[in-house]
């Protein structure tokens, strides 16, 4: 049926979420978005523990008589609340990540429970994947990272950069590093393989953490492999090179991880939208909806172009989320949905600043920061292009070869 | 709970309606635009599928399904997707049936809906629209005064879908108060001395949909007449069906003219490919998809709302605006993609363009 209505528990756990983004991530955002490179401990323990608890539960999704769990749709909503305290401090915080998206999609059991125990016990740990490189991006089929066969070993040479917490997964918790890594350049996208580089390595070095726009104080960590040794068991699933499996795994949990992505710009734009609400109800300028759109005051016109825009993002971050829970195949719309929500949310928050004219501007406000925030999301886990290629190419029924 | 799904009973509507639309309606369209006349025999076949006397109670010798706003938006966006003026004019007897059906008296139902559904088609009308360029709903110039036990309305109408072909047309008139709350229905007879209908109107799209203006000067109208009697209406909810309807149709017109160009690219060619193999085509046509489901998104979140006995201004509102403005960017890239050949009037995407154009200002031809 087509409904747009949540459990009450749900409705109540997400409140709860919110409680933490007012009450913990809020006070704190201004604070380590000027430190950047310092963490903030405090937050960090109080949200592992919280994880642990939720974990051990069984996750936040509720049990549903009529259907499966919509596990990526509520880790969207709670996403998207912790995003509206601070994306930032959401992306830092510690847990299986990305890295541990590749394990789960990609690993054999074993190794599903030899890498991803860890995130349910004991001190904060951070799970990083590694794949951009100086030389490619969104061509990740380009990578020239090398993995070469030594004895019992894969020996690692290359370059990453832009690793999120690539600097806590590698050297400051024991967590681990997902680095895809050519084992035959001729084989191409074929050859790449996933490699499960354990914490503190030999051979492993985080050369330089990124000072950035926004999103400060998750660390952007490059990452230098230099004949780092790294045992066969944890190659992600099989070594042999045939044209199924590593690579297109790994790609498959785009289809999860975009919608996520996706409801975390729509947090951030939510954030700078309410701002902005509470601002003009503060300062008693109506917006009046139902009214003949030729009569809105340009103020009205944007604020409602700002929160329409954000809903539409909203709802194809649902549906695209709830398509996967389903069982139901959901590329297209998880590219609809990271595109969308990408676009808007920089114009929004761009937007937002403008509204508030020379207060917007000043660091004495949050709104600046979530403009500066707020831009990464139509970048990474697949750029604003690359996510309008895909739902071109599956719109016009086309492959790679023919629209490129 | 939360779902995007369509019901099994949605499923069939809609496979149905979108069949009658693609097989009848759409190999009309063109014809009908230049000619301005929809075939007989074509409103006849529609009549069959019960969009009007579907959700009529038995009583009154409908059918009498579950009137369902998110049912009516899928109807609504098929019918439109073979062609807007048909659609508006197929489903044009809703315009009188639907208020009274949810708002109107018991001696009003009596009187509307069982020669509604007795036979064949019966054209049905209403008048929200006037002919000002500030119009605003919310602020209608089209007033009704007390006069004894019954009414005296005075005012100007335009857009107004088969007034010169129904018995009676549903006007909206503000009160003696200011505000939407305040707003009355009256239905009014076409033969009423106070009513003068004009010739047809020439508008840039919809150009197969008859629409009027109307004038209304000193016409009077009995205690009868007020839609709702002494309770009255509630216009806001009307307003909202309305939008909603329209924007569902905007999804649909914007869908149209989106396969169309998606298909003209995979076949044109250019510099040796075909030119949707080209990033600026590939990537307008991607956007043109994204928004079309976005629209769509926010439509049924509209009609839900309403379903739930909901007021649904403001998301009414936000879908109308939303699936105009991105119906009218769809229809312009189609045109835009399908270049000089998009400019003639042989391809329907020029006609789509001209009809998208609309919805930014109309108001009140459609209900759900």
């Amino acid at each position: 049926m087509i409904d747009f209505e949540f459990e009450p528990q749900v409705v109540k756990q997400l409140k709860t979420y919110h409680g933490v983004a007012e009450n913990m991530m809020r006070p704190i955002s201004r604070e380590y978005d000027e430190r950047e490179h310092d963490k903030p401990w405090d937050f960090i323990e109080m949200m592992w523990a919280g994880s642990k608890a939720t974990a051990a539960a069984g996750g936040d999704a509720p049990v549903r008589s009529d259907g499966p769990r919509l596990r990526t749709l509520y880790t969207c909503l709670s996403s998207e609340e912790l995003c509206w305290g601070d994306a930032g401090l959401f992306v830092s915080m510690p847990n299986a990540g990305l890295g541990g998206a590749a394990v789960a999609a990609a690993g054999t059991p074993e190794q599903k429970e030899r890498f991803l125990k860890r995130f349910s016990e004991g001190k904060p740990k951070w799970g990083a994947m590694a794949i951009t490189e100086p030389g490619c991006g969104s061509d990740s089929a380009a990578v020239a990272t090398t993995a070469t066969r030594e004895g019992d070993y894969w020996v690692l040479n290359g370059t990453k950069i832009f690793c999120t917490s690539g600097q806590m997964a590698a050297e400051k918790s024991e967590g681990f590093v997902v680095v895809w890594a050519s084992v035959d350049k001729s084989a191409g996208r074929a050859g790449i393989k996933p490699f499960v580089v354990e914490h503190n390595t030999p051979g492993m070095t985080v050369t330089r953490v990124e000072n950035k726009l926004g999103i400060r104080v998750s660390d952007t960590a490059m990452l230098s492999f230099d004949s780092c040794r790294v045992p066969l068991e944890n190659l992600l699933g099989s070594a042999e090179v045939k044209k199924e499996g590593g690579f297109k795994d790994v790609m498959a949990t785009f289809d999860a991880t975009r919608p996520i992505v996706a409801a975390m710009a729509t947090g951030v734009g939510r954030a700078a939208l309410d701002h902005v609400r509470d601002f003009l109800s503060d300062q008693q300028v109506p917006i009046r909806y139902g009214i003949s759109p030729r009569k809105l005051t340009s103020l009205e016109r944007d604020f409602m172009e700002m929160e329409v825009q954000l809903k539409a993002a909203r709802l194809l971050t649902w549906r695209a989320a709830w398509m996967l829970d389903m069982g139901q195949r959901n590329s297209l719309e998880a590219s609809m949905a990271k595109a969308k929500a990408g676009k808007v949310v920089t114009l929004i928050t761009q937007k937002a600043v403008e509204l508030l004219g020379p207060l917007g501007y000043s660091r004495t406000r949050l709104v600046e920061k979530w403009m500066r925030d707020a831009k990464i999301n139509d970048i990474y886990e697949g750029t604003q292009q690359i996510n309008l290629l895909i739902v071109a190419r599956r719109i016009l029924g086309y492959s790679s070869r023919d629209l490129n | 709970m939360i779902g995007f799904d369509l019901s099994d009973e949605q499923r069939m509507i809609r496979e149905t309606v979108a069949a009658f639309a693609t097989e009848q309606i759409r190999p009309a369209a063109r014809p009908a635009d230049e000619s301005g006349e929809i075939p007989a025999e074509l409103i006849a076949k529609s009549w069959e599928l019960g969009l009007v006397c579907g959700p009529i109670p038995e009583t009154y010798g409908g059918y009498g399904d579950q009137r369902s706003a998110v049912t009516g938006a899928i109807i609504a966006e098929e019918l439109a997707f073979g062609d807007l003026a048909i659609a508006l004019h197929m489903l044009a007897p809703r315009l009188t049936a639907f208020p009274v059906l949810e708002m109107g008296t018991d001696a009003q139902r009596q009187a509307f809906l069982k020669p509604l559904c007795a036979g064949d088609f019966v054209p049905g009308s209403a008048a929200l629209m006037e002919p000002r360029y500030d119009y605003d709903a919310a602020a209608l110039m089209t007033a009704a005064v007390h006069n004894g036990s019954g009414f005296i309305l005075n005012g100007a109408k335009c857009y107004v879908p088969l007034a010169a072909e129904s018995s009676s047309i549903l006007v909206f008139a503000a009160g003696p108060e200011a505000g939407f709350e305040h707003v009355g229905g009256f239905l009014v007879d076409r033969k009423n001395p106070g009513l003068s209908i004009s010739a047809p109107e020439k508008n840039m799209g919809i150009k197969a949909l008859r629409t009027y203006e109307l004038k209304l000067e000193q016409c009077r109208v009995d205690a009868g007449a007020r839609l709702g009697g002494d309770r009255g209406i509630n216009f806001p909810r009307v307003l909202s069906q309305s939008r909603v309807a329209l924007a569902a149709m905007a999804v649909g017109v914007a869908r149209a003219s989106f396969e169309y160009a998606r298909d003209y690219a995979k076949e044109r060619k250019a510099f040796g490919v075909p030119i949707a193999a080209k990033q600026a085509i590939a990537f307008m046509l991607a956007e043109m998809a994204i928004e079309i489901d976005a629209a769509r998104l926010l439509v049924w979140e509209a009609a839900w709302h309403l379903d739930r006995g909901e007021d649904a201004t403001k998301e009414s509102y936000q879908a109308r605006n939303y699936a105009a403005q991105a119906c009218l960017t769809v229809a312009d890239n189609a045109v835009q993609v399908l270049g000089g050949h998009g400019y003639i009037r042989e391809h329907p995407v020029e006609l789509w363009l001209r009809n998208a154009r609309g919805f930014a200002i109309l108001d009140g031809l459609a209900i759900v």
